[in-house]
């Protein structure tokens, strides 16, 4: 009797949530292949078919111009209009920002993207396989309430094969938020702009008028249900594997129309895309090495035409629960805040909002990882990186199978096939990552040159090592968020005083704030992430619990010795930092300058023979690392004019660089 | 008319006469009893497929009422002798009959009816007294000081706010003091307009004898035919025609009250004054905790020359409150107008009674034929104004036509007379549908609130979806009846009107379902900008929100007035504070 059921999606308020306290037990879909029928039919009669997706209930049909309308007629625009001087030159600018940014979605465009995205699709991988429940569920959340659509971000194919999903399997197609980069790709540009696409600037920060008119447009969207938001909560591809801190910007926009009371809900809806391959995997090396990202040009992604001749095996996307905000802020934020300014005023939403807000985000990154497909390929790289002089292959399948055991009892969501021997899983993933890793003798090792080519200056050898080592732990990468709490723990435990569980839970702290820009870490949750790694351990017998103690376990010393390993790089990689700044001599070291001053650093390290850590020379890891030198106030920033620089405060840097040391 | 019994023609554990009922027949048809209004003696064809429909219910399954008061189970009275005595020796009269008490002990709250129909009696009070004028009220009340006696007093017995209900926690003697019978008009003041009236004179009493003289008031809240002028000024009452008339705050120019401390009036009856604080504002909303009112002073007009109904069909709910926005904004709305939301159009559909020729039947075809088709308007969207115009002809026509002119602006056409008449007929039969409902396992109740203009529809949107969660969520199996109508409109903001009803067939407690359902729908009106009543008042129902709807200055004022006015909480039905 009741209507189609609306499945609730409350995703359980606290962190006591069985889910995350006991992965393994997290039920997940199927997935189903959906290039199976584009194999078989016709990709002219798929692009062309009847499209007709199940909209909005609450949809007033509307054009693209009566958006363009409504958003700069909205009183909230008016609004800031009119606190600026000259009302007509702004409302013209207004237009003129809104029309830089708007997108045009027309379905001969989708039709054609269609088209073309099947060939490429079926060019670059052997399959996409998606949960099929997870997109019914979409679909009945796309009727019941205004979706945002959440994606993780690794390539540029996310959004791509986002649209590609929702168009094949019949849903309402996106409105994208994109970078303002696209832009600068003519063609390409207007046609993403065509399929669904919205430009934003990177950086706006004071412009009050461009924020509103930003600002409208989103929520004006949301609110009419004209199409789901999906924007990408890490704000930028992660050229690491491990997702990024999340911004929280534009969520707080979609979130406002609800506390407003503008719409009665809005459902938030996770995506986990993963890569047995990725794109750009050399490309993301050498970025995070200081070769700049080339900009995006049409000629430069015609060149790319040779990507396709490549296996990129298999892509995984996993629509998560839909998360209700209205669950979200139950008991939390008060909407009555609201009644006595009028709404279109914007009002700085209450401190409840704010870390409403910032906990959701860091929330959905977390589902977004937890249904993010691991294949074989990434316990192998995580091995490969751990015995940098290469391991028998016999060896290799056998921690590979005790890895797995692990991972599995961690909650990971390993895609590892039950029916194939461990040496057939192992090596397909060798074959398809043979750029990475080569077998010779029975031995397999990463693919990094021993010796200076013809010609190759020793610097050009280590960032050769340097991009073959970086690639790889991308993929190690990739499962770190399944061990990253035991490995914290794993590492407490040998540095504690006793093992009386408040001094391990002191050094756990300690490790967890260093590395809370690194890894995924939700603010303030570092005593639940302490039991959920106390839980973890003795789950797969690694230590014993007891009222007051914590100890390592009579077979535990492999597992912990292994999660240890785990945390080294980043352990090292931070040491070397706070070495670079008690040693760096400059007083103004200007902000942009840090990085390439402390990657040069290290690079003489590992040239002098010092370093063997070649992820030390990542810039993401100098930049969190920074991050955190900032947040335990060794590093402060000091904004003078334009420049920001920092004053760097020697003796914590250097306290700190020996803390790491005892680890 | 004495109504000294008025019990003995009204329903005891229902709403209105006990000659008036909605039933399904044996045709199973439905049907309403009686001969006091249009609508009695009709055949409602389509009823049955409605409410079978709405609610998922079947004929088959009824929940019949306990048929009469089970006398026994009225808990023995708790009298105080000398009280009682000196009453009598007053010649005030008094009664502890317990059928009086228990039609006296509660409202029109779901849960008051609901128990009352399962022959469940609470605590009622343990007297009725029937003061005859305002001199016997000062004698009750200084006696009640005397004995520590707690006085409730009873006008109508119409609230919706649990305000009658004796407090649980009471372990004096509670003494029910009726107005009933200090209902005379003392005077008319023809040069002034203005009206002198005992309290205790029922709404549709006051206005049929005023009419006799050529005038009325104008204040016609929906519950008139049972309501009393004292009960207005105690809740702040709201009344259908307030865009001419006013509101009850409008309309009073004198109110005398008895309080323990004495009789509070104002010296004269100047049309207003700057003296501080209007002490009137102290009594209007008091609730029954500060005294009683006794006479009141009113405004009166003449009667109207001219009344004409009139509806407006709009294609949606959003296009239908634009259009009664910019009345508002152009300050021309008609003596009445309200918005019915599509599911309450269709409910007003379920109600029209047999149509007596083919040709009236044809025409109604007709008409759907070209709302729907014609002008494109969809069925499931559409919704309705009705409006209620008076005035001089002239000025009535030239009226209609101004707000004719601005609906048309807003995609509205013209429905007829016909449809605006019935739909302020179905405001008084409405209340005895519920009782139809609650013989099927259907219950349900109206709540209200204001709001400022630019959230009427998010705040209508919102709550009416909240109830529907919050049934789901409850396990109410089949999706409740949850609607909404804008009913009256103001310059800044407009009253909203929520029904909600279900099917409670497989709840073990429908009546604690239903509590919480109501708290949350009232939890969502809040949040989105709404009041916590617009005219039923708080009562004990809201209590708990009065210190978020006023701050805790605001309460603490309250408070000391009552501490000041009642330090020994005679006039103790804990309502509001």
């Amino acid at each position: 009797p009741w209507r189609p059921p609306s499945r609730h999606a409350a995703f359980s308020g606290s962190t006591t949530s069985p889910d995350l306290r006991h992965p393994g037990l997290k039920k997940r879909d199927e997935l189903e292949d959906m290039l199976e029928e584009r194999r078989r039919s016709s990709d002219a009669r798929h692009a062309l078919r009847c499209y007709a997706p199940a909209v909005y209930k609450g949809l007033a049909p509307r054009e693209v111009s009566a958006l363009r309308g409504a958003v700069l007629q909205s009183d909230a625009l008016q609004h800031v209009i009119g606190q600026v001087s000259r009302r007509e030159l702004v409302q013209e600018e207004a237009a003129h920002l809104l029309d830089e940014m708007a997108h045009r979605l027309r379905l001969g465009t989708v039709r054609f993207f269609a088209y073309v995205l099947s060939k490429v699709f079926k060019t670059l991988f052997r399959s996409v396989r998606v949960n099929e429940e997870g997109v019914q569920r979409l679909q009945q959340a796309i009727q019941d309430h205004p979706v945002v659509l959440l994606p993780s971000h690794r390539s540029y194919m996310d959004f791509l094969m986002m649209s590609y999903i929702l168009y094949t399997y019949d849903l309402a197609l996106p409105v994208i938020a994109a970078g303002m980069d696209f832009m600068s790709m003519k063609v390409v540009g207007e046609m993403l702009r065509m399929s669904g696409a919205f430009f934003i600037r990177r950086s706006f920060g004071g412009d009050k008028l461009y924020w509103a008119v930003f600002s409208e447009y989103v929520k004006t969207m949301l609110r009419t249900g004209y199409a789901p938001i999906e924007f990408f909560l890490e704000g930028t591809r992660s050229r690491t594997g491990k997702s990024l801190t999340p911004k929280t910007g534009l969520l707080n926009i979609v979130m406002e129309p609800f506390f407003k009371g503008e719409v009665f809900d809005i459902h938030l809806v996770p995506v986990s895309i993963s890569y047995d391959r990725i794109l750009e995997e050399s490309l993301y090396a050498r970025e995070l090495l200081g070769v700049p990202k080339p900009k995006e040009t049409t000629s430069g992604l015609l060149k790319a035409r040779q990507i396709l001749r490549e296996d990129y095996g298999v892509m995984h996307v996993y629509f998560g629960h839909p998360v209700s905000v209205r669950s979200l802020a139950q008991g939390r934020v008060k909407r009555s805040q609201y009644n006595l300014v009028p709404r279109h005023i914007p009002q700085r939403p209450c401190l409840a909002a704010q870390a409403l807000v910032g906990e959701a985000a860091f929330r959905l990154v977390r589902l977004q990882e937890q249904a993010m497909v691991l294949r074989p390929w990434t316990l192998v790289a995580t091995l490969l990186l751990q015995n940098p002089d290469g391991m028998d292959l016999p060896v290799l399948e056998e921690q590979a199978a005790w890895l797995r055991r692990l991972a599995l009892s961690f909650g990971a969501f390993l895609d590892w096939p039950d029916c194939k021997p461990c040496r057939e899983v192992v090596g397909a993933g060798l074959a398809l990552h043979k750029n990475l890793a080569r077998v010779s003798g029975g031995r397999v090792r990463l693919a990094v040159a021993e010796t200076p080519g013809v010609g190759q200056t020793a610097e050009e050898l280590a960032f050769d090592r340097a991009v073959g080592v970086l690639s790889c732990a991308s993929y190690r990468n990739q499962i770190l968020h399944v061990f990253i709490r035991p490995a914290l723990l794993s590492v407490a435990l040998r540095t504690a005083n006793s093992s009386r569980k408040d001094e391990v839970y002191t050094c756990f702290n300690f490790l967890w704030t260093v590395f809370s820009n690194e890894f995924i870490l939700c603010p303030g949750a570092s005593v639940q992430d302490f039991e959920e790694a106390c839980y973890l351990l003795g789950k797969c017998c690694a230590v014993q619990e007891s009222q007051q103690d914590i100890v390592m376990s009579e077979g535990g010393h492999a597992t912990l010795a292994f999660l240890r390993a785990l945390l080294d790089p980043f352990l090292q990689g931070y040491q070397v930092v706070c070495q670079y700044l008690c040693k760096e001599t400059e007083e103004n070291l200007r902000e942009n300058k840090f990085v390439p001053a402390a990657r040069n650093f290290a690079l003489q390290l590992i040239l002098a023979g010092t370093l063997k850590c070649y992820e030390a020379l990542s810039s993401d890891l100098q930049k969190n690392a920074l991050a955190a030198l900032v947040q335990l106030e060794a590093v402060t920033k000091v904004k003078v004019g334009d420049q920001v620089t920092l004053k760097v405060n020697r003796r914590a840097a250097s306290s700190l660089e020996d803390m790491l040391g005892t680890f | 008319s004495s109504h000294f019994f008025r019990q003995d023609i009204m329903k005891w554990n229902g709403w209105g006469y006990s000659d008036s009922r909605f039933l399904f027949n044996k045709k199973g048809q439905g049907e309403f009893t009686g001969k006091r209004y249009r609508l009695s003696g009709m055949i409602l064809p389509s009823l049955k497929d409605w409410f079978e429909a709405t609610f998922g219910t079947s004929l088959q399954h009824k929940t019949p009422a306990t048929p009469t008061l089970n006398v026994s189970a009225v808990p023995p009275p708790n009298l105080v002798e000398p009280f009682v005595e000196e009453l009598k020796v007053a010649g005030v009269a008094a009664s502890h009959d317990p059928e009086g008490r228990v039609f006296r002990s509660h409202g029109h709250c779901l849960h008051e009816i609901f128990a009352l129909r399962e022959g469940r009696i609470g605590r009622v009070p343990d007297l009725v007294v029937w003061p005859n004028c305002h001199n016997d009220v000062v004698k009750i009340v200084e006696l009640a000081c005397k004995y520590n006696v707690c006085l409730m007093p009873y006008g109508g017995g119409t609230s919706v706010s649990s305000a009658l209900e004796c407090p649980l926690e009471e372990t004096r003697s509670v003494v029910s003091l009726d107005t009933s019978q200090m209902n005379r008009i003392l005077w008319i003041d023809e040069k002034n307009l203005t009206v002198h009236v005992e309290a205790g004179i029922i709404g549709q009493d006051l206005e049929r004898q005023l009419n006799e003289s050529g005038y009325c008031t104008g204040h016609e809240p929906d519950s008139m035919e049972f309501s009393s002028l004292g009960g207005w000024v105690a809740t702040r009452a709201s009344g259908m025609k307030k865009n001419i008339y006013g509101n009850i705050e409008d309309l009073v120019v004198h109110i005398k009250m008895v309080t323990p401390r004495g009789v509070i009036e104002k010296s004269c009856q100047g049309p207003r004054m700057s003296t501080g604080p209007d002490i009137h504002h102290f009594i209007m909303g008091s609730e029954g905790t500060l005294g009683v009112v006794t006479e009141v002073t009113m405004k009166i007009r003449p009667l109207p020359e001219y009344q004409k109904y009139g509806s407006i069909v709009f294609p949606n709910f959003q296009q239908g409150v634009s259009c009664l926005r910019e009345v508002a904004r152009q300050r021309c709305a008609p003596a009445s107008i309200r918005l019915m939301d599509n599911e309450q159009f269709q409910f007003g559909h379920a109600l029209k009674p047999q149509v007596s020729s083919i040709f009236t039947s044809f025409l109604d075809g007709l008409k759907k034929f070209y709302i729907t088709k014609f002008k494109g308007f969809e069925p499931h969207h559409l919704c309705v104004a009705t409006l209620l115009f008076e005035g001089d002809r002239e000025k009535v026509l030239q009226h209609e036509k101004q707000v004719y002119d601005i609906a048309a602006k807003f995609g509205g056409l013209a429905a007829g007379e016909d449809n605006g008449q019935r739909g302020y007929m179905l405001t008084f039969v409405i209340a005895y549908l519920r009782d139809l409902g609650m013989d099927y396992y259907v219950i349900g109740e109206s709540f209200e609130t204001s709001v400022p203009w630019d959230r009427v529809l998010d705040l209508c949107r919102n709550v009416k979806e909240r109830i529907v969660r919050e049934c789901k969520e409850r396990g109410v199996q089949f999706p409740p009846f949850s609607t909404c109508r804008v009913t009256q409109t103001y310059d800044a903001g407009a009253c909203v009107y929520f029904y909600f009803a279900f099917n409670y067939r497989g709840l073990a407690d429908p009546l604690h379902v239903y509590e919480r359902v109501e708290h949350e729908a009232r939890e969502e009106i809040l949040a989105n900008g709404g009041s916590l009543s617009h005219h039923h008042g708080v009562g004990k129902l809201r209590k708990e929100w009065m210190r978020e709807a006023v701050s805790t200055v605001g309460l603490g004022m309250l408070q000391s007035v009552k501490e000041y006015v009642d330090p020994n909480n005679i006039f103790g039905n804990r309502n509001l504070l």
